[in-house]
């Protein structure tokens, strides 16, 4: 049982030009049929246009714990989002 | 439902207070309706439960695949044939969907499938019963989809990510299952004398197994308080079989097929109906492996494993031999 065919992360990128986004995992024994599965598990119903297969343990996360140092520090920096300055309403659409 | 039987490990609920902090905050962040994501901190009972009950709906899935199968080769039309062949298909994907957020919380395909066909993990009840006739197809759409859907449609907002994000893809496309279940019973029931029997009697029996898919009634489901604390399931059983009886009984009648049970009655006062005392004794012999079909199934399973042996080693073989060569080639 210890030749378990390799995890594989899915990608697909929808109809609508949007990016390759995450939709689930398959195993698989190699790239081309981790692609070929993917077609089957994955885009039944018109889903995509394109796959992208990633091998699970080549996939680097951050830690859950970090999520603190790496995260907080955007939310005191609102004048990040446009909405933080008023423009008064005679300077028209900016 | 698809998991019948999931012991938690749970011992009784804790209140916030009585919790060290990490699994206060854990459940504060539950209560919250934020998802927890695998790698997170969790308690070990979250997990195994989590796991118990997701293999569990996988593995109901892939077994279930079997009951229906055997009638892609003898379906009325090629139309049929190649509707239940998509049905049948997407029902393994289901399975995918489902093995892959269990195997999020730290257990490996090969375990889980080890655990279906050693016995050890269970799947529905209703999968050991047999498919006798074409109409047994309409009505296992329409009615052990529709029980699935009822159940599964909650659990798409539950706490763990990757089991919710899978009950959304799962969801979507089961309606599609229901749907083509009702148009067979449809088409039986305006058909011939004995075709409208044929659906009939595909109704007698299926409707008590369906009913009990949503497992034991409330008063002995005792794992579920925990359960439903942690948001890994949204309504007690009896609630949902309550539902499931209120929406499927106007749908027999537009068949013009008579539901069997005699104590089927309209209850005014809580606007639902009453129903008949379901058989449990048949559900836990069916659980303990002494059902019709129990045999057969997971015999069907363990055949398809060891024949498919040589088949998985081979392209693993093979995978890591041009693996090598294309290093050596380097």
């Amino acid at each position: 049982m210890s030749n378990e065919w390799p995890l594989w992360e899915v990608f697909i990128r929808g109809q609508h030009g949007l990016s390759h986004r995450h939709v689930g995992s398959l195993h698989a024994p190699d790239a081309e049929m981790a692609v070929n599965n993917a077609r089957d598990v994955y885009t039944r119903r018109n889903e995509g246009v394109s796959i992208w297969v990633v091998p699970a343990n080549e996939i680097t996360a951050s830690a859950p714990g970090e999520k603190g140092p790496l995260f907080e520090p955007a939310n005191s920096k609102v004048y990040r989002h446009p909405t933080f300055f008023n423009i008064p309403k005679e300077v028209g659409q900016m | 439902m698809y998991a019948q039987e999931v012991k938690s490990t749970g011992k009784g609920l804790k209140t916030l207070e009585e919790m060290d902090p990490e699994e206060r905050a854990f459940q504060e962040k539950i209560d919250a309706n934020i998802k927890i994501e695998p790698k997170e901190w969790m308690p070990e009972g979250y997990r195994k439960t989590l796991i118990r009950q997701i293999s569990q709906h996988a593995h109901s899935e892939i077994v279930g695949q079997l009951p229906e199968g055997n009638w892609i080769t003898r379906a009325p039309t090629l139309d049929r044939k190649a509707i239940l062949l998509a049905k049948v298909q997407d029902e393994a994907g289901h399975g995918l969907y489902l093995y892959c957020a269990a195997e999020t919380l730290g257990i490996s395909r090969d375990q889980m499938t080890e655990q279906l066909l050693s016995g050890k993990a269970k799947y529905s009840s209703i999968f050991n019963y047999p498919t006798l006739t074409w109409a047994d197809i309409g009505a296992i759409g329409w009615l052990v989809d529709g029980a699935a859907i009822m159940n599964q449609v909650p659990i798409q907002r539950c706490s763990f990510g990757p089991y919710s994000r899978a009950m959304i893809r799962v969801c979507k496309e089961e309606s599609f299952h229901q749907r083509q279940g009702y148009d067979i019973m449809m088409v039986l029931a305006k058909g011939t004398p004995e075709q409208k029997e044929m659906a009939q009697d595909a109704l007698n029996r299926w409707w008590w197994p369906s009913l009990m898919m949503f497992g034991p009634p409330d008063a002995e489901s005792v794992h579920s308080v925990q359960s439903m604390a942690w948001k890994i399931k949204m309504n007690t059983n009896d609630e949902l079989r309550q539902k499931f009886v209120d929406q499927t009984v106007p749908q027999a009648e537009y068949l013009g097929l008579k539901v069997p049970d005699d104590d089927l009655k309209w209850n005014e006062e809580k606007d639902g109906y009453d129903f008949g005392e379901i058989d449990w004794g048949e559900f836990y012999e069916i659980l303990k492996g002494n059902g019709p079909c129990n045999k057969e199934r997971l015999g069907a399973r363990q055949k398809a494993w060891s024949d498919g042996e040589w088949f998985r080693e081979g392209l693993m073989a093979y995978s890591k031999k041009r693996k090598a060569r294309k290093v050596a080639a380097e």
